[in-house]
């Protein structure tokens, strides 16, 4: 019988073994943390001992393991089929039905917390960052260019917006476009220098670009207020109506006929950024199905064969940093707007990392994919806020389950451009 | 025999290393040319200086155009060559776009004429009929070669995923897409089983005769050499040995020693 078993012991045979393993190492550890408790005793320390809930640890543990194991094979079994080479339409309806209804749930949203002013903000605050890893996915996902200083044109459209319009009385709607293109201009310019660049090379610089604006921000008193920011930073009116309870015109309030409301304004600021982040949306997937996008992506997979077919890989990134900055700075004009105040304190290098963490984890170029990532990086702090002092653990805890479960992102999968038989790959 | 293409003495230096040495050749127009020689005798070298990747240290590489003009080369940039000359070439190890399809990549060597239409991306954007033509035309041209090389079954699939023959296929397809007037394949049947080298054979002949096209191909596959080149030049240590039609070449006793090395000459001496 041992002979029949060991060249190919059963599967849950090897899962108990498993199992096993599992629960006396659990149980070891277990054993100081929860076997003994310490309890106070007429004033001095004693321990005593609870075998029972280290009982309930161990089987919870084995338990725990078994399934976990086997949810795990089930995962890989499944994987071949999943990893198939044609690119399955199932999946482009689903990925639909997804996005459809992501879009209808974030629509709909302030008609259940209109007086939740934390849920509000904290969705705009995930609309900027679904915006900025948009933009970053341009640079990364597509065009494969590592940028650690993404940041650095968020900044400059923010400082464009709140320079414009406390210096010059520049209104948001007319600073917006002026600060998209002062970024894509600052996209230029990195890009230049490092056209050569590759890889680690690339995000080193990349990643020294996004300090010298912050230092220069925070250095140069005169001109940005150095590390006191720029307070006072008009608010985006409707349309010309500002949300104020009594201004000098009419109020927003008082031309609908509403009761005033502060909540007004933050909902107006998230049906912006939504608005924003759609036009976004819009933008990047169409670039992708256009020359431009493709040339993007076939620079991520080849540089060299690019130039062989006559493509000039100068334009290309340009176009790629040019683009990706843009959307960046109008990220960043939306982000004065709404603060009201900023400073060189809000464009840190751990900026650029949440918004790089987003696009990666998302799945490299997937516009779904920076959505979902986006949302876990976002509320996923603000749910830990009663474990403050975990927050960070339980944040890397996370983004090493996703990277050691789906290393190539949540949602990798890239959807085809264009298709040659399109009338067969609809049907199911 | 007119000539398409001129090498005049080119001369590849890196370093201490000469990697060309004073190399002049012709590739007649309309015809089959084949470059071989043993490893490191410089083939991939003369590649890389005719589609741009290097700047030749010395001599000149002149294309013959349609109207009796001459244009240099040497003075154009890597991607302006694919662009404006239209030389366009493979890769000995295969350069795909390998997350893309099938298609994808057809359409990106053909990004020139669809970037035009889509008028820095407006044109695109805006979906007009302009571009909407040349994006159709694209696909069509696409379509095209695929079918001419068996491939319009892999169209949607990933480059990436399909085998190496095949991957060897879709290359000189990409390449087609980008409307060369002069093809370059690296060792295009290095890696393919009989049958793919036969077909090969059947491409490279098709693509002459029915397209008109100018060909030049690095082969170490003497077979392939041997049955389709109307041309072939040998290359040794940067320099050429030999010239002329393969059978001429198969029996010239440079080309000979070049190949199995100086021991038939020691064996003559002894």
């Amino acid at each position: 019988m041992t002979a029949a078993a060991l060249p190919a012991p059963s599967p849950l045979a090897l899962r108990l073994r498993d199992a096993l393993v599992i629960t006396v190492l659990g149980g070891l550890l277990a054993l100081p943390f929860i076997g003994l408790v310490t309890v106070e005793e007429g004033g001095a320390l004693a321990v005593r001992t609870r075998w029972g809930a280290w009982a309930m640890t161990l089987v919870a543990i084995f338990l725990g393991r078994l399934a976990f194991r086997a949810a795990l094979d089930a995962w890989r079994s499944r994987k071949p089929s999943h990893k198939s080479a044609a690119f399955s339409s199932t999946d482009a309806v689903l990925r639909r039905a997804a996005g459809t209804s992501l879009l209808a749930v974030a629509l709909l949203l302030p008609i259940f917390f209109a007086d939740n002013r934390y849920v509000i903000d904290t969705a705009t605050t995930l609309g900027i960052y679904v915006m900025l890893g948009w933009g970053l996915n341009v640079v990364v996902g597509l065009a494969g260019l590592l940028d650690l200083g993404y940041v650095a044109f968020y900044a400059v459209g923010a400082y464009t917006y709140a320079l414009l319009s406390t210096q010059f009385g520049w209104s948001f709607w007319a600073a917006l476009p002026v600060a998209g293109a002062l970024a894509a201009l600052f996209g230029i310019l990195l890009g230049y220098p490092v056209l050569r660049l590759r890889g680690d090379y690339l995000a080193i610089v990349t990643l020294g670009f996004g300090e010298i604006i912050r230092i220069v921000l925070l250095n140069w008193t005169s001109f940005s207020g150095g590390p006191n920011g720029i307070g006072n930073i008009p608010r985006p009116s409707f349309f010309g109506l500002p949300f104020a309870r009594s201004a000098e015109g009419r109020t927003f309030h008082e031309f609908f006929g509403l009761e005033f409301s502060p909540m007004h304004r933050f909902i107006f600021l998230y049906y912006l950024i939504v608005a924003l982040a759609l036009l976004t949306h819009a933008l990047v997937s169409r670039l992708r199905v256009l020359p431009t996008g493709r040339a993007w992506e076939a620079l991520r997979e080849d540089e060299i064969a690019c130039k062989a077919l006559g493509l000039n890989t100068t334009t290309v990134k340009l176009s790629a940093f040019a683009t990706g900055a843009m959307l960046a700075g109008f990220a960043g004009v939306f982000f004065a707007a709404r603060q009201g105040f900023i400073s060189p304190e809000s464009f840190t290098f751990s900026e650029s990392a949440t918004i790089l963490a987003i696009v990666v984890l998302g799945g490299m170029g997937s516009q779904l994919g920076v959505v979902l990532a986006a949302a876990v990086l976002v509320v996923l702090p603000e749910v830990g806020r009663q474990f403050a002092d975990y927050r960070m653990l339980v944040f890397g805890a996370a983004m090493v389950t996703i990277m050691a479960v789906k290393p190539t992102g949540l949602l990798a999968r890239r959807e085809p451009t264009v298709r040659l038989n399109p009338s067969r790959s609809s049907a199911p | 025999m007119t000539p398409l293409l001129t090498v005049d003495h080119l001369v590849m230096r890196f370093g201490g290393i000469t990697a060309i040495d004073g190399l002049s050749l012709q590739v007649p127009h309309g015809a089959i040319t084949a470059i071989i020689g043993p490893n490191g005798a410089g083939k991939t070298t003369l590649f890389n200086c005719l589609t741009g990747f290097y700047r030749p240290s010395a001599g000149r590489i002149l294309l013959h155009e349609d109207d009796g003009s001459e244009r240099d080369l040497t003075r154009l940039k890597g991607h302006r060559i694919a662009r404006e000359a239209r030389i366009v070439r493979t890769f000995q190890n295969i350069r795909l776009f390998g997350g893309m399809t099938v298609l994808e990549n057809l359409l990106v060597a053909q990004h020139q004429a669809l970037a035009r239409a889509s008028r820095f991306a407006l044109a695109g954007l805006l979906h007009t009929p302009g571009y909407r033509r040349a994006e159709r035309e694209a696909i069509e041209l696409a379509r095209r070669w695929l079918a001419e090389l068996g491939l319009t079954a892999f169209a949607d699939t990933p480059a990436g995923a399909l085998p190496y023959g095949t991957q060897r296929r879709v290359e000189i397809a990409r390449a087609l897409c980008a409307r060369p007037r002069l093809l370059c394949l690296d060792e295009p049947a290095a890696g393919l089983n009989p049958r793919e080298s036969a077909e090969l054979k059947a491409l490279l002949t098709a693509l002459r005769d029915a397209h008109g096209l100018t060909l030049l191909f690095i082969e170490h596959d003497m077979s392939v050499v041997m049955n389709v080149s109307d041309h072939v030049v040998v290359m040794n240590f940067g320099r050429k040995i030999a010239e002329g039609p393969p059978e001429a070449v198969r029996r010239d006793p440079e080309v000979i020693r070049a190949y199995l090395g100086e021991e038939d000459e020691e064996a003559a001496d002894a």
